[in-house]
């Protein structure tokens, strides 16, 4: 009986050849499919996961920075901030941070211009957040956000810039239940009240993002928000870092916690700060990608069975004639697997270059704008060699099923077409 | 080298049967040149085909030899045709996609011979029926006596003990019919043992014998 080497080696003489001169449209034609079948696999799914991935990155750019601490359950402020901010201002591998006081206040609008009482007044409450204006935009390049007006100076009081989500025109899609202030513009003069203190403040611009901890608060200086709230203590609410690639955000946290800041404040890294239905969101949409994916693959699949069954068929005196002569089963069905490998692999590769030469740059470059946050195309590469491999071997069962059907009827009834 | 016993060939079509041989006792011995000639529905390919090992007879034993080839095996069946057998089929059955070295190379890469090897053993094989300067082309580029060439020179490159010919010369003109039948003559004057279908009486001249069918029966 003939070897399996022989067996192979007649398979691939056979394959080579009738991909070589296949009919050039026909293969072009199944080639496409498997691309698109390729990128359907990886790009749907990729989309879906880069909503949440995009807004995790947008909240780790804008907000979290790569850690973040937060005032502990029960406390008003981080204890003893000053310490936490100069342990980190001195760490080489800290190449920015911000620290924010915070507290809820409300904020009113168009009262001097107001003379129906017995309506609402023109107010919304929110969180204002006392921020060091250069410290901020060097972390989180807040001033690229703002959409009217500018955002806040250095050295400057008296200003206040207004997160989008608490005006009117911006929050309209949030419904009647949500208060916003009406007809607020830059150059307007509003009336914060903090703690039970108020005063007026000049909206110097809006800010808009799709990170709620950014769009959903207004931003005035340190000193003004001091001096608001009569805080005395300099105790901040939030400090976020960025670090170098030097270190990983968990060994960045694993500092912190060691030089003692876990009894003042809460530590996260950018991942941990995100919220938990956010990462439920994000597994529900990589199952729903790789269902999607599944979908494509079956299709695929279908695809290659067609397309061998079809050429198994028209062929099928052929592969009598071959078996008639003693050309093993096996070598047969080795030129057929090859084929279907041809196809997976020529799909794959060419989608593999549309997706990293063309869509993960395009992404990139041009995010999909969606409500809540600006989709990426998450494509890794070892998730895409799996889904490579996956491909290959739904092909490679898909033309290895057709072609041992054919294969195992009779010789004789194979050559002479019965 | 070919004894065969009672074959009996039924085929079944639902509760139909059709017997299409019906008890054949023949032997053919090596060297010989053998034509099995009858009418359109005696049975003569039929016939060809459970000698040549492309089909299993209903009843009856088969010995090419000393091997009793109706008891081996699927795989066995396989190798025998591949090691011990050739074919000529009357549509060429040429491999649409090779070129007719690629054709004639086939079983012999299936032998296990290097490509190199089968490459030169094909090549002197095409040449030896004329047809070496045509070696790089696919069958739908040759005329059909050429594919038949072809054919033959797949069918003897290595070296088989029977060659077994079904209508070789039915589809071709008289002239290329003429070559063919020339090639088999000088293939049986070098010692192959031929069993050819025909019904062109005029092809039988160089057969040392005639086996006549009529009605699933050698008549004689």
């Amino acid at each position: 009986m003939a070897s399996f080497g022989q067996s192979v080696r007649v398979g691939i003489f056979l394959g080579v050849r009738q991909l070589k001169r296949a009919n050039r449209s026909t293969t072009i034609l199944i080639i496409s499919i498997m691309t698109f079948t390729f990128l359907n696999l990886v790009v749907v799914s990729g989309i879906l996961v880069g909503l949440i991935v995009g807004g995790n990155i947008a909240n780790r750019n804008q907000y979290t920075g790569d850690v973040i601490a937060t005032t502990l359950s029960g406390k008003t402020a981080i204890d003893n901030s000053q310490n936490f901010i100069a342990t980190i201002a001195h760490d080489p591998q800290v190449t920015a941070y911000t620290a924010r006081y915070l507290a809820g206040g409300t904020i009113e609008a168009n009262y001097k211009t107001r003379t129906d009482f017995s309506n609402e007044a023109n107010s919304v409450g929110g969180q204002i957040a006392g921020v060091d204006p250069s410290q901020e935009d060097d972390f989180s390049h807040i001033s690229q956000y703002v959409v009217e007006g500018s955002f806040l100076t250095p050295g400057e009081s008296g200003y206040i810039v207004l997160g989008s989500d608490i005006l009117d025109r911006y929050s309209a899609s949030f419904g009647q239940g949500f208060d916003s202030l009406k007809n607020v513009y830059p150059g307007n003069t509003v009336k914060v009240t903090i703690n039970g203190n108020t005063r007026e403040f000049i909206v110097k611009g809006i800010v808009k993002s799709k990170v709620g901890q950014v769009s959903l608060r207004s931003f005035m200086s340190n000193a003004d928000f001091i001096q608001l709230s009569n805080r005395t203590d300099m105790d901040v609410n939030e400090i976020a870092l960025e670090h170098n690639a030097t270190i990983t955000d968990d060994q960045m946290k694993a500092r912190l916690v060691a030089d003692g800041f876990t009894s003042v404040s809460q530590i996260q890294t950018a991942t941990e700060a995100i919220p938990d239905f956010l990462t439920q969101i994000k597994t529900a949409f990589s199952l729903l990608g790789n269902l999607i994916g599944a979908i494509g693959i079956v299709v695929g699949s279908i695809t290659i069975f067609i397309v061998v069954f079809i050429n198994a068929v028209t062929r099928r005196k052929f592969i009598g004639i071959l078996k008639g002569i003693g050309v093993s089963p096996m070598a047969i069905q080795v030129s057929y697997l090859l084929q279907s490998l041809f196809y997976g692999l020529c799909g794959s590769l060419l989608g593999s270059l549309i997706l990293y030469g063309l869509l993960v740059p395009a992404f990139n470059a041009h995010p999909l704008n969606f409500p809540f946050s600006d989709g990426i195309l998450v494509a890794d590469i070892p998730t895409t060699i799996v889904r490579i491999i996956i491909l290959l071997v739904v092909t490679l069962i898909a033309g290895y099923i057709p072609a041992r059907n054919i294969i195992r009827k009779n010789t004789l009834d194979s050559i002479l077409g019965r | 080298m070919i004894y065969a016993k009672n074959i009996i060939k039924t085929f079944k079509n639902g509760s139909m049967e059709t017997h299409v041989l019906k008890g054949i006792d023949l032997t053919i011995n090596s060297g010989e040149f053998v034509a099995i000639m009858g009418k359109s529905g005696a049975g003569k390919s039929t016939l060809l085909y459970q000698l040549g090992l492309l089909d299993d007879p209903t009843s009856g034993t088969i010995r090419i030899e000393n091997t009793l080839t109706t008891d081996l095996s699927i795989e066995e069946r396989t190798t025998f045709r591949l090691n011990e057998l050739g074919y000529i089929f009357q549509d060429y059955a040429l491999l649409p996609e090779l070129t007719a070295l690629e054709n004639v190379m086939v079983p012999l890469l299936m032998q296990g011979k290097a490509q190199d090897e089968a490459k030169k053993i094909a090549t002197a094989s095409l040449e030896r029926i004329g047809l070496g300067h045509r070696k790089d082309n696919l069958p739908s580029q040759l005329s059909g006596g050429e594919q038949q060439r072809v054919s033959i020179a797949r069918a003897v490159a290595h070296n088989p003990k029977i060659l077994f010919a079904d209508e070789p010369t039915a589809n071709l003109d008289s002239e290329s019919g003429d070559a063919v039948i020339e090639i088999f003559r000088t293939l049986h004057a070098q010692g192959q043992t031929i069993v050819m279908v025909t019904h062109e009486k005029e092809y039988t001249t160089y057969c040392d014998r005639i086996i006549h069918l009529a009605d699933g029966q050698i008549v004689q």
